[in-house]
């Protein structure tokens, strides 16, 4: 399924500064209920990304650090059942799973002489059982299942469609009987940096030779097109010394109701070397 | 210059700071200002800081070392020098045997040194002059070195070693010039003057204010050995000197009257006449070496800043030749004698403070210090040199007592080394075969021409013959003996068109006599295999370097020996001077010149950066061999196309000057160049193809006259010659634009281009800011040849022969030390009595190379290339077969040893480095079956190769030998890399297979070979792990809230949600580890929400809750799910971390049922143990609970440890019963 630019753009329009919890990705669904959740969620949680990255900063500082520490044991002495962490996220416009790892910080900061250090928080976060105070751990565990952008949870969603969906695009190449080399196999060649597949002999599709085919079960924006050329595609190219195109999989992880024929849901969408917006803002969903 | 060099030994300047000022022009934002105004008022002498240093390094060294021990030219000087000279060995004088550039007048800041300098020349014109044009000729290139005078011999006769050469110097009677030496090898005392030396810096003080043009290496290209026998004059300096240089004959002439009074005075050097004020020690006692020792060390601090400042300038390449650098230090390593500098300090510096007055090298141990610590600067480039340098340098006691770190790491390079250079001579003689395809009379305009060029072919080849023939002998001439004939044939060609036939007939002869590619046969024979593994063994292999050793050229004539024609391109050279055609020179040049285009284009393999595979090493060779012979081609091109095309405008006459030289230039800047060198020196920098194009430039540049560099077009190459040269800093780590071999060859060829007499030195030290500006004029592909590894050491041994000098000093050291065997000169010991004449041709091995190569002689070309393909490619082959079918099985075998190995040796299993050592031991030795699969391989595959490559209708008999040969070429590449590499291949693939086997038994040993696949019916249609994880994220978050008060799960929809995640757990195809556990994780906090009831369900507000049977039915599926269906471990024990059971705290009234009964299911099931939950539930008790909570608890932990280890029918329905709490009683 192919979405129009206009369609993403009518819905990127709708997330501007949403928090990202269950409801808003109910009402969401509920504007629009043509598109499947995975896509709605696959680029609120994009939109979303990008906002925290702009916005990021400015909850660093230590003022504002202090500044939520301080309202967050206040609303904990008030009321410790209630969802202090996550409104005071909401409030400020930040996502909850990283407002939690702020507080999280904080909080061991000032009851362990060292500061703690990345993996004792990550771990914490993955099993807010082992966070020493108890109301804190539940308001961390609050936040991070009502996070749909980010959290730990979230991270192994994505890891979980990425895998999925290489797979995916394994069986589809069996079946369409496609030589190729995967990921594991060019590594025991000795490649650094590899795309997904190399097909050993190339196909063209819409007119475009494919050498390779990477799976990115994310949002095929404009942006992170941009940046995936940048880090990785280029550096394909250089490796496969690839002379055309490279291809890449602009689909959004999507239903499993796979009907479409094979070359549709290869996903494959021609990133030319002379960057078409036209062709990236199709999103194919299987 | 001197104040720069002092405020750096006063350490007001840092030496970066003082090295950036060098480099650059401007001032560099890192400066602290301090610094930078120091310099700043410097700043017209910046770019004369590295000429002034590197003369001061000479000039302090020639105080130390003034008798370089066994270099006898020094001597006479020495001594001869004493009596015209009043102040000790001025160091003007003194220094001007190494003295690179002239000094100039320092303008402002008007240093001490410099005026002391002129001062001293001033004073002792003679001797100075004297001294200086024999002196640099010792700093350079003759200490310990049988150096240019050696070539000269050789030049003129045998190729017989150095100290062969002893018999025919002109006065070895005199003592005085030729002192005994002692234990030194006698070989150099009796050279003749080495041609190589640079006009000597004339004294007058007019003239030193000028620049005077010091050409300090090599000779006018007129002096070139072979072209005037004559030079072998009586006089020991008198050679190579431009007539012309008036003053300077008579300097020369008023020294010769004074060394002869001097021989009539005193007739023993030994005893220097205390009141010269000779700072020269008693010879006698110095006959051996003296031992240095670092404890000895004086002023080390000053040596460090001075060792690394000139480091820095070596490294920053602003020191115009590195190698030559390389060989000055050398030099001072192997210093053997010091001269005691008690007495001639006091002379020199009489109460100066300043500390450039002292000398720099006061004792050898300074001396060997000072180099050590320029050498540890340099590591790199030295670890890059042949394997025989390598092992020289780590075995130089010197170098072990004064840095047994830099020792260490030159040893490991040593051992790491496959660095073999052999500089065998080129094979001899082959006729050019003949050529169908041009050879044929249609290419003739008549049958005449035709005839003409067939007798001429035969001439030509005749002439040949006899010049291999007679070159050798003594008293021959080459104008004498074929000149007339030569000029007879050439007379012979009236039409245009047979000038251009001869021509490429001669191009090809040229091409193929001097080309060299890998050595004497190598394409044939192969690489001569290990000097280890052959001894005893192969007997071909033995001679082919005892050939080497006789033949090969033993000197190139010093670091930087000029422009020659060595072995047959002599032949070549003396050809076309005595033919004296202008039709053959011009046609001969264009042929060049289009050969060379066709070359410098040839589109060569790129490499490709991530193969760094073993077998990929296969293939590389035969590109790297393929790099090697286009170069080695276009250089040999180049080089006759250079002399060609300069050759009318060079004469025997001094460089012209003033209003003479203006005329000329106008008039040669009207010639267009004979080939657009500029244009394709742009192009090849833009397309990152220098390391091709760029020798081949300085091979033709090396011929120019001494116009040439001051004309436009060829001052631009000049330039960007320069600014590549300054670019390339070795220590830069950008192997992706260059890699450091080809850098180091790039800056061998330039350093040595730079020294040649007729590029003007003050070219090299313009002022610009070069290394900024080059950079834009590289904007190219990333890939070009630049950055492939297309030079090795043989290939830049072969280009620049001069850089084995380092070795042969270094040899000279190991052999004239006493007590001292083994080295470089072993002697040669033949191990059997027959069979080992000069005829290696004599096995039967060596018949049968010659017989290939004759074969392929008369076969057409292709044929040839045929067969060499299939060989490459077979052989090529062959190693990945083998490594596909027999290391893949030894891996195969090495996993499951290494299995049993842990299974025997428990759980640790034991250290992997060790595991790998057990485990190559027991398998590398089935590596030498590769040799035997690898033979059979080839004898299997190459036949039908080679059958379908060639045309159907070659004969039986070409066809078995062509096979035959392919065969046995593909045999010999495939066996001697297999050979070579097996047991290397075989230990990394262990290694791979140990280390990735050891990493997956790791973390979790439980979860190793455990994994069940789905099963085979599995249609793969289970829900997503990722869409699950999701689902089950919802109802987590719902229950935890915040949430809409018609916010709910139905439990029909949880039921089905259980059902499906057992569906995705049995279907493992989409499940990565990662996703299991997060499921695992996520189903356990499903389940203390169950026992907590705090999951919020959809309906009326009476049945919000869930109903106790079916919370009960959810968690069996639950716990059915953890038993059977869950491959990775569920982190079961949170269902009783206080957080999961403080959410039953909040519940009103609070129902201990469900957990307990969650617990018995636990232990029933075996999915915890019992003292792992009353473990828990002890840790619960420490937590902080509301009072009544904490007694619940109480109770629930003794209730459960009441029960009895076996569950009972009857306990199942025992029940936690508080009714005054309010508890509700469990329903079962």
């Amino acid at each position: 399924m192919i979405l129009t630019k206009a369609q993403y753009e009518e819905i990127a329009q709708c997330l501007v500064s949403v928090p990202p919890t269950r409801q808003s990705l109910r009402k969401l669904k509920q504007r629009f209920p043509s598109q499947s959740q995975a896509t709605l969620l696959s680029i609120f949680s994009q939109e979303y990304q990008k906002h925290i990255k702009r916005t990021h900063g400015k909850h660093h500082t230590s003022e504002a650090i202090e500044s939520y520490y301080q309202r967050y044991l206040n609303g904990v002495v008030k009321n410790g059942a209630a969802p202090v962490l996550l409104d005071l996220a909401n409030e400020v416009d930040y996502a909850p799973s990283l407002m939690a790892r702020l507080i999280l910080e904080r909080f061991l900061q000032e009851h362990e002489e060292t500061a703690p250090s990345k993996s004792v928080i990550n771990s914490m976060l993955r099993d807010p059982s082992q966070i020493p105070d108890g109301v804190l751990a539940n308001q961390v565990y609050q936040c991070i299942v009502n996070d749909c952008c980010y959290g730990p949870l979230v991270d192994c969603i994505k890891h979980a469609i990425g895998h999925e969906h290489e797979v995916l695009l394994r069986d589809l190449l069996l079946e369409k009987n496609l030589s190729f080399l995967d990921e594991d196999q060019l590594r025991a060649k000795g490649y650094d940096k590899t795309p997904d597949f190399i097909l050993q002999v190339p196909v063209a599709v819409e007119g475009h030779i494919i050498h390779w085919i990477e799976s990115k079960a994310s949002f095929g924006d404009e942006c992170s097109h941009h940046a995936y050329l940048h880090d990785q595609f280029w550096s394909y190219w250089n490796r496969d010394g690839i002379s055309q195109c490279c291809s890449g999989w602009c689909g959004t992880p999507g239903l499993s109701d796979s009907s479409a024929s094979a070359s549709q849901s290869a996903g494959i969408t021609g990133v030319r070397k002379h960057f078409l917006p036209g062709i990236l803002m199709k999103c194919v969903c299987k | 210059m001197a104040a720069v060099l002092e405020s750096l030994l006063r350490e007001e300047v840092s030496v970066a700071a003082v090295v950036r000022w060098i480099a650059r022009s401007t001032r560099g934002s890192e400066d602290n200002p301090g610094e930078a105004a120091a310099l700043s008022s410097l700043r017209p002498l910046r770019k004369e800081f590295v000429p002034f240093l590197l003369n001061f390094l000479r000039e302090q060294s020639s105080r130390v070392l003034p008798q370089g021990p066994p270099t006898p030219a020094k001597a006479p000087g020495a001594s001869a020098a004493l009596p015209g000279r009043p102040g000790g060995p001025s160091r003007g004088s003194r220094g001007a045997r190494s003295q690179l550039f002239p000094p100039t007048e320092a303008p402002s800041t008007a240093a001490e040194a410099p005026l002391a300098r002129r001062g001293g020349r001033r004073r002792g014109p003679g001797p100075a002059r004297e001294r200086g044009g024999r002196g640099l000729e010792e700093g350079v290139s003759g200490e310990n070195l049988p150096g240019a005078g050696g070539r000269r011999l050789r030049g003129s006769g045998s190729p017989s070693r150095p100290s062969l050469t002893l018999s025919d110097p002109p006065n070895l009677s005199n003592l005085e010039e030729f002192p005994p030496v002692g234990s030194v090898p006698p070989g150099p005392t009796g050279r003749t003057k080495p041609s190589r030396r640079i006009n000597p810096t004339p004294v007058s003080e007019e003239r030193s204010l000028s620049k005077p043009k010091t050409c300090f290496t090599s000779p006018p290209i007129n002096c070139v050995p072979n072209s005037q026998p004559s030079a072998l004059d009586t006089s020991p300096w008198g050679l190579g000197l431009p007539p012309g240089c008036r003053s300077l004959q008579e300097e020369r002439e008023m020294l010769r009257k004074e060394r002869s009074k001097q021989l009539q005075q005193s007739p023993t050097p030994t005893c220097p006449t205390p009141e010269l004020g000779s700072p020269l020690p008693s010879r006698a006692g110095s006959l051996t070496d003296e031992p240095a020792d670092p404890a000895r060390v004086s002023s080390r601090q000053r040596l460090e800043l001075v060792a690394l400042v000139y480091s820095s300038c070596i490294a920053e390449n602003l020191v115009p030749n590195l190698f030559l650098e390389l060989f000055f230090v050398f030099q001072l390593l192997t210093a053997r004698r010091m001269v005691t500098a008690k007495n001639s300090d006091p002379e020199l510096s009489p109460g100066v403070l300043d500390s450039l007055e002292s000398p720099l090298f006061q004792s050898i141990h300074d001396c060997v210090f000072f180099a050590v610590q320029v050498l540890e600067c340099h590591f790199q480039v030295l670890s890059n040199l042949d394997k025989g340098t390598l092992k020289l340098l780590a075995e130089n006691e010197r170098l072990l007592c004064f840095s047994p770190a830099l020792q260490g790491r030159l040893r490991a390079a040593y051992e790491g080394s496959v660095a073999k250079v052999s500089l065998a001579m080129p094979p001899s003689a082959q006729a050019v075969s003949f050529q169908p395809e041009t050879d044929n009379r249609a290419n003739f305009s008549s049958d005449r021409a035709f005839h003409t060029f067939k007798k001429q072919r035969d001439v030509f080849y005749e002439v040949l013959r006899e010049w291999e023939d007679h070159h050798e002998e003594p008293g021959w001439d080459f104008e004498k003996g074929l000149g007339s004939r030569i000029r007879a044939m050439m007379g012979q060609l009236s039409a245009a068109c047979s000038h251009s036939h001869f021509v490429r007939l001669f191009q090809k002869q040229l091409l193929q006599m001097c080309q060299s590619p890998g050595g004497a046969g190598g394409t044939v024979l192969g690489e001569a295999p290990d000097v280890l593994s052959m001894l005893g063994a192969d007997k071909l292999g033995r001679l082919w370097r005892l050939q080497e050793r006789l033949m090969a050229p033993q000197s190139s004539g010093g670091p930087c020996p000029p422009p020659t024609f060595p072995g047959c391109q002599g032949f070549f050279r003396d050809f076309i001077l005595s033919a004296s055609s202008f039709q053959f020179n011009q046609h001969l040049m264009d042929s060049l010149s289009l050969k060379i285009r066709e070359l410098n284009g040839l589109a060569l393999p790129q490499h490709e950066p991530s193969d760094e595979d073993g077998e990929s090493d296969v293939d590389w060779q035969g590109e790297r061999r393929q790099f090697a012979v286009v170069l080695l081609s276009l250089r040999l091109l180049a080089k006759f196309l250079g002399f060609v095309a300069f050759l009318p405008y060079r004469g025997p006459e001094p460089p012209p000057t003033g209003e003479l030289q203006d005329s000329i230039l106008a008039l040669r800047s009207q010639v267009p160049p004979v080939l657009d060198v500029r244009t394709l020196l742009q192009r090849g920098l833009q397309a990152r193809r220098a390391v091709l194009t760029v020798p081949w430039l300085v091979e033709f540049l090396s011929f120019a006259d001494h116009v040439v560099p001051l004309l436009d077009y060829y001052r631009d190459i000049f330039i960007l010659l320069l600014r590549l040269h300054r670019s390339l800093v070795l220590s830069q780590d950008s192997e992706a634009k260059m890699c450091f071999l080809n850098k180091l060859l790039l800056l061998a060829v330039l350093g040595w281009l730079f020294q040649i007499p007729t590029v003007p030195e003050d070219l090299f030290f313009l002022e610009e800011g070069p290394s900024d500006a080059f950079e834009v004029d590289t904007v190219a592909p990333e890939h070009g040849l630049d950055a492939a590894p297309v030079v090795d050491q043989q290939l830049l041994y072969t280009c620049c022969p001069y850089i084995g000098e380092l070795r042969k000093l270094l040899a000279l050291w190991v052999s004239g030390s006493t007590g001292r065997s083994g080295g470089f000169m072993r002697k040669i010991t033949p191990t059997t009595t027959t069979g080992l004449g000069a005829q290696p041709s004599g096995t039967s091995q060596g018949l049968q190379a010659r017989l290939a190569h004759a074969f392929f002689h008369n076969q057409p070309p292709s044929l040839r290339r045929t067969v060499e393909f299939v060989a490459e490619r077979i052989g090529s082959n062959c190693v990945k077969h083998i490594k596909a079918t027999l290391v893949a099985d030894l891996v195969r075998q090495a996993e499951s040893l290494l299995q049993e190995q842990l299974v025997t040796q428990g759980e640790e299993g034991g250290d992997p480095a060790q595991l790998l050592e057990i485990l190559c031991s027991q398998l590398c030795p089935h590596g030498a079956q590769a040799l035997a699969l690898g033979r059979e391989f080839c004898q299997r595959k190459s036949p039908g190769a080679v059958r379908a490559l060639l045309p159907e209708e070659t004969p039986a008999a070409v066809l078995s030998s062509a096979e035959n040969i392919a065969v046995g070429l593909a045999t010999e590449k495939a066996c001697a890399w297999l050979s070579a590499n097996i047991t290397a291949l075989i230990r990394r693939e262990v290694k791979a297979a140990v280390s990735r086997t050891l990493r997956a038994q790791g973390p979790e040993p439980a979860a190793r070979g455990e994994r069940r696949g789905c099963s085979r019916a599995c249609e793969h249609h289970a829900p997503l792990p990722s869409h699950l994880i999701s689902e089950i994220k919802d109802v987590l978050s719902l229950a935890v809230g915040p949430r809409d008060p018609d916010e709910g799960v139905s439990p029909e929809h949880l039921e089905q949600l259980l059902g499906q995640l057992g569906q995705t757990l049995r279907c493992r195809q989409f499940l990565c580890p990662p996703a299991e556990q997060h499921l695992a994780k996520c189903s356990v906090d499903l389940a203390s929400l169950l026992v907590a009831d705090q999951i919020p369900i959809l309906g009326p507000p009476a049945q919000y809750r869930l109903e106790r049977g079916q919370a009960r039915r959810l968690l069996h599926m639950l716990l059915s799910l953890w038993k059977e269906d869950f491959q990775g471990p569920v982190p079961l024990q949170l269902l009783l971390s206080p957080r999961n059971v403080g959410l039953l705290a909040d519940t009103r009234p609070r129902e201990w049922d469900l957990l307990l009964f969650l617990l018995r299911e636990l232990v029933e099931k075996g999915l915890m143990g019992r003292m792992e939950i009353e473990a828990c539930l002890g840790s619960l008790h420490q937590a902080q609970w509301p009072g009544d909570f904490a007694e619940e608890l109480a109770t629930l932990s003794n209730l459960f440890l009441a029960e009895p280890h076996l569950p009972e029918p009857q306990l199942r329905t025992c029940e936690l019963v508080q009714p005054n709490r309010g508890t509700v009683l469990a329903q079962s």
